[in-house]
């Protein structure tokens, strides 16, 4: 047994407001704790709605570790179920996706399920009578996650029965989705196509919180971004002459602190925070045509340059997403040990928009998130090197320190210098909420 | 000038060899300028552009690619990973003119430090005769698991 072993309140303790202990990132007790609580306490992304349009389509997921399956009821509506049978456990579906038509049915004893998870029949049900099965859980049929959103396509759930609102959860930060989804003319995403899957050897905050680390992009990505402006000189192409796609996309990680300072970071409350608050590494794409046009078509001049004007970055919904508005793209860490994670990379298609839109989107993903990328590499070795440096006993603590100006408010929305630390501060305020959102306040407080 | 199915066929062996050992300046002279080295993400994927693939690179990625391979600051090829490929004898599937499609099936080991990978995989050739030489015009690699969670695979297949 562990120190930190179904103690919640000891485990938070490792959060300081400048600094997080090691263990919080090491230690396997801390991990099954955020498994059963942060995750189960947080409204987590599940998958989103073009990945099961159709009636009985189900896709199988998880949210931290426990298996479910989001699946199209035969209402239309959506539904989030755990991916185990009432009777033994059995695991009722194990492919990726599919139709199950108008029920479920475990492979192992045929008892089935309607797609909202209620018991629809059992084989041989007459052994069952006067055992007093109508009294137990598993006669409810496959149970269903606490609560269940489809908001503007995407859809998230909270395993608990009770807690936080969706709506209290998020706040403000919906911006952020609602300016990704408008950017389609007819104000619906589609997935385009898989996901890419990467695994990582390390702990699964490790990527959130590099999502809005914006010191480490011109060092780490010094050999691929680098690299390419270096070759891009070389070629000594006239300046008109189109840039090679890499360069579009690639390039702008090698801009200076500056850059990165001057973008700005925007948190909200619960974790919740985004990059590019006045500019970003996506603004200078060159110009789809036809898209400038179809956006006027359907919002009007004004309403068109303000959704496109947006240069948000990264935007990370705590505690495991993160999506970029500017391309579509959405990043989900799937923690699977204190040092494993499963990092899989959608992309979407913008509903009546050039389909150009769509490949430059799949290009940057490859370029950047596949375990082929040479941009992926960067960062994989960064985080693994920093797994097994933690190790190290003479030093215990992360530092996270960096533009903090003494206690810090995060319940506020906040902008502020694009190179501070504040949001990873952000996660972690809202990461001790969620784990000792069920300790007794006398507790927590101990 | 004719090409024949053995002359095929050992190009493709030269190219593997020349991957295993590192020979990447002479790789790139393989190839023709608006070529494309594709990697599918999915399984029997028809559409590189629209959707994810693993790879999908024209020949300034395949060189910045190489470039950095050899770059001072690449933290995650020190120390270096190192690869080789096991291939069957190629299929030559089709002789037109000056244009030729031949299917290979390999597996690639690639390794750093104490890791080790085994990819199985099937190389796609389509290769053209310039001014009398071979050349690559587009190469497509299918991995048999292209839908699992890889590790970082950071030489070429």
């Amino acid at each position: 047994m562990g120190k930190y072993a179904g103690d919640p309140a000891a485990a938070a303790a490792l959060v300081e407001g400048h600094q997080v202990h090691r263990d919080v990132y090491i230690d396997p007790d801390v991990f099954r704790l955020e498994m059963k609580h942060v995750f189960a306490n947080a409204w987590v992304f599940v998958g989103h709605e073009s990945q099961t349009p159709q009636k009985g389509d189900y896709f199988a997921t998880s949210i931290g570790d426990q298996p479910v399956i989001q699946v199209r009821h035969s209402t239309g509506d959506i539904h989030v179920l755990y991916n185990r049978c009432p009777h033994k456990g059995t695991k009722i579906v194990i492919d990726r996706q599919g139709n199950t038509g108008k029920f479920f049915r475990c492979p192992y004893h045929a008892w089935s399920f309607k797609t909202d998870g209620c018991l629809l029949a059992i084989p041989l049900k007459k052994g069952y009578a006067d055992t007093g099965l109508d009294q137990t859980e598993g006669a409810k049929g496959m149970k269903a996650v606490g609560d269940v959103r489809n908001y503007r396509g995407f859809i998230f759930a909270r395993l608990a029965e009770e807690g936080i609102s969706f709506e209290d959860f998020f706040g403000d930060s919906l911006s952020s989705l609602d300016n990704m989804v408008d950017r389609s003319p007819a104000g619906r995403l589609e997935v385009a196509g898989p996901p890419l899957r990467y695994m990582h050897h390390c702990n699964w905050k490790m990527l959130v919180e590099n999502q809005t680390d914006t010191c480490h992009p011109m060092v780490a990505h010094e050999s691929s971004a680098g690299t390419a402006v270096k070759l891009y000189e070389e070629l000594d192409l006239p300046e008109d002459a189109p840039k090679p796609p890499a360069m579009e996309i690639i390039a702008p990680f090698m801009s200076p602190y500056e850059f990165f300072e001057n973008m700005g970071i925007r948190t909200w409350p619960n974790g919740h925070g985004h990059t590019g608050v006045n500019h970003s590494i996506h603004s200078n794409y060159s110009q789809i045509p036809g898209y400038f046009e179809a956006m006027v078509e359907s919002y009007g001049a004004e309403r068109a340059k303000a959704i496109l004007d947006e240069n948000r970055h990264n935007t990370v919904y705590f505690p495991n997403i993160m999506i970029k508005g500017p391309i579509q793209q959405l990043r989900i860490f799937i923690p699977l040990a204190a040092n494993r994670t499963l990092v899989e990379s959608y992309i979407y298609r913008l509903v009546d928009a050039p389909e150009e839109l769509t490949a430059r989107t799949a290009m940057y993903n490859r370029m950047i998130n596949a375990p082929t990328s040479i941009v992926g590499h960067d960062d994989l070795e960064m985080y693994e090197r920093a797994q097994e440096g933690l190790e190290a006993d003479g030093l215990e603590w992360v530092n996270i320190q960096r533009l903090r100006t003494g206690e810090e408010d995060f319940s506020e929305e906040a902008v502020e210098n694009g190179t501070t630390e504040r949001q990873m501060r952000n996660q972690f305020d809202a990461w001790v909420k969620f784990m000792t959102r069920n300790v007794p306040a006398r507790e927590a407080a101990e | 000038m004719s090409v024949t199915r053995d002359q095929l066929i050992d190009f493709i062996y030269d190219e593997a060899r020349m991957l295993d050992e590192g020979r990447y300046t002479e790789w790139l002279d393989l190839w023709l300028p608006d070529g494309h080295y594709w990697m599918p993400l999915d399984y029997q994927q028809t559409d590189p552009l629209h959707v994810t693939s693993l790879m999908y690179e024209d020949l300034f990625m395949l060189k910045l690619r190489v470039e950095r391979l050899n770059g001072t600051r690449t933290f995650s090829q020190k120390p270096k990973s190192r690869c080789h490929h096991v291939i069957q004898r190629p299929f030559v599937d089709e002789m037109n003119g000056d244009s030729f499609v031949t299917t290979t099936f390999m597996h690639y080991v690639e390794t750093r430090l104490d890791e080790q990978q085994l990819l199985a995989m099937t190389a796609k050739h389509d290769l053209a005769l310039v001014d009398g030489t071979l050349r690559i015009a587009n190469k497509r690699v299918d991995i048999v698991n292209c839908d699992a969670a890889f590790r970082n695979i950071q030489l070429l297949p």
